[in-house]
């Protein structure tokens, strides 16, 4: 499952513009990965210019 | 605070603030929502554009210039340096006191703004959009709209809403982090500094744009396709280490440019996109604060039009426009990005070589390009028509 640190997020955005499946919930100083729509496709985790978007292989979705 | 406005515009970016001033002075009536506390703030932007493509839009004043400048410095991996001097001067701005301009000019027009407003979903009447829904300091929200003008950036999910395919390709995406540092005492004031090489910056350039007083605005983006691999930060970090180990850095931020050509279509029933947001950044070179501008002024133009005209209709011209304008540019743009996207740094030093050995009058943007793509002949063409005058 993708897991976003919100605690050393930059909340840029960066993330949201490549996410095929508009599955990433953005405000001011909040972001969250909204579960059912992440396909966990990693994409975010590859465009997060400061690493905090992580792919925690141990938590797959079914 | 009405419950109905003529236009809603989603962020008060460059794009979102020149289209509700654009519309608001056609007297209909305007709402800007913005999500952050702050226009303006934060900064996620290198702050460099052309001086003229700017003056279309807003008279310079000094309180957001921090410096102007008429060099380009292209360093080439092996260290080599090419210097140009351009006709076309530019600025490197505080952006966030020109965002702050821009909005207070859209106020000035009529246009209403709210701050901390953040647009989570439209309102729909059959397929037209009709408003927004919005959460204000914890409360969920509605306004009505006759046109929507999403300007919500990078991040924009607006235009998805509506229906539009709005997501960028990461390989498009360029990943970005950038200081605003002091104590950076080599570099001069009236030159933007580009660094290349796949140890800098892959897919990508590193920026060191003077912004007065020692101080300056270093960035770099680099392709998500390179991200996976390696992060922008690690990639900035090591470059301070090595070049700036004594600078302080006074703010640092990430964020995205979507370099790719615009959107296929930017305008549907009720809605029209502007700014980053329907990617009108210049593939290219990755700035977006003049050609966003150029799009918001064209978007609030027309949306202002249809509703005096009573012709829901007219905005769709805005796509024709906007092509007319920009957008065929910018799809020679992307040509030469395309181009030049997987140079190796052999191939970089081989064109700084070549280009120092160009009598200096006749260094220009033009000559460079056509040095760097001489292998290419069918962009030499492209090359041409946006450098070549």
């Amino acid at each position: 499952m993708i897991e976003i640190l919100p605690d050393k997020c930059d909340f840029c955005g960066c993330c949201v513009g490549v996410c095929p499946e508009d599955a990433i919930e953005l405000k001011e100083a909040a972001i969250r990965i909204i579960d059912p729509l992440c396909t966990n496709c990693s994409k975010c985790v590859w465009a997060c210019p400061i690493e905090v978007i992580l792919f925690n292989k141990n938590g797959v979705k079914l | 605070m009405k419950s109905e406005y003529d236009i809603v515009v989603v962020g008060a970016g460059p794009a979102g603030s020149v289209a509700a001033k654009y519309a608001a002075s056609q007297g209909v009536s305007v709402l800007v929502l913005e999500k952050d506390r702050d226009v303006g703030y934060p900064v996620r932007c290198g702050e460099a554009v052309s001086k003229d493509r700017l003056a279309e839009f807003v008279e310079p004043d000094k309180k957001w210039i921090c410096a102007e400048v008429d060099k380009f410095s292209f360093i080439a991996p092996n260290g080599n340096e090419v210097v140009l001097k351009f006709d076309q001067q530019g600025y490197v701005l505080e952006r966030r006191i020109f965002d702050y301009e821009l909005a207070k000019q859209a106020s000035e027009a009529g246009a209403e703004i709210l701050t901390r407003a953040y647009v989570n979903g439209l309102l729909f009447n059959n397929d037209k959009v009709t408003g927004v829904k919005y959460e204000y300091r914890g409360e969920q929200k509605e306004v009505n709209a006759k046109i929507v003008i999403a300007a919500d950036g990078v991040e924009s999910r607006v235009g998805r809403w509506a229906g539009l395919k709005t997501h960028v390709d990461f390989r498009d995406m360029e990943c970005c982090v950038q200081y605003t540092v002091s104590n950076i005492k080599d570099i001069n004031n009236e030159t933007c500094y580009f660094y290349f090489g796949k140890n800098v910056a892959p897919s990508g350039y590193l920026w060191i744009f003077p912004k007065g007083n020692n101080t300056a605005n270093i960035g770099l983006g680099i392709s998500g396709l390179e991200g996976k691999k390696k992060s922008a930060l690690s990639f900035l970090n090591e470059f301070m280490a090595e070049h700036y180990p004594d600078a302080s850095v006074l703010t640092s931020i990430a964020g995205g440019v979507p370099c790719s050509i615009t959107l296929e279509k930017i305008s549907v029933q009720g809605i029209m996109l502007a700014g980053d947001a329907a990617r009108q950044v210049n593939p290219l070179s990755g700035g977006g604060i003049a050609s966003g501008m150029l799009g918001g002024s064209i978007a609030g133009r027309i949306a202002g039009e249809s509703i005096k005209m009573n012709k829901p209709e007219h905005i769709f011209n805005y796509d024709s426009e906007w092509q007319d304008r920009y957008g065929k540019k910018h799809e020679i743009y992307d040509r030469i990005k395309n181009g030049i996207y997987d140079f190796t740094d052999e191939k970089f030093n081989s064109i700084a070589d070549s280009f120092l050995k160009v009598p200096s009058d006749k260094r220009t943007l033009g000559k460079l390009f056509t040095t760097a793509l001489i292998n290419k002949p069918s962009l030499l063409i492209d090359v041409a028509k946006v450098f070549i005058k």
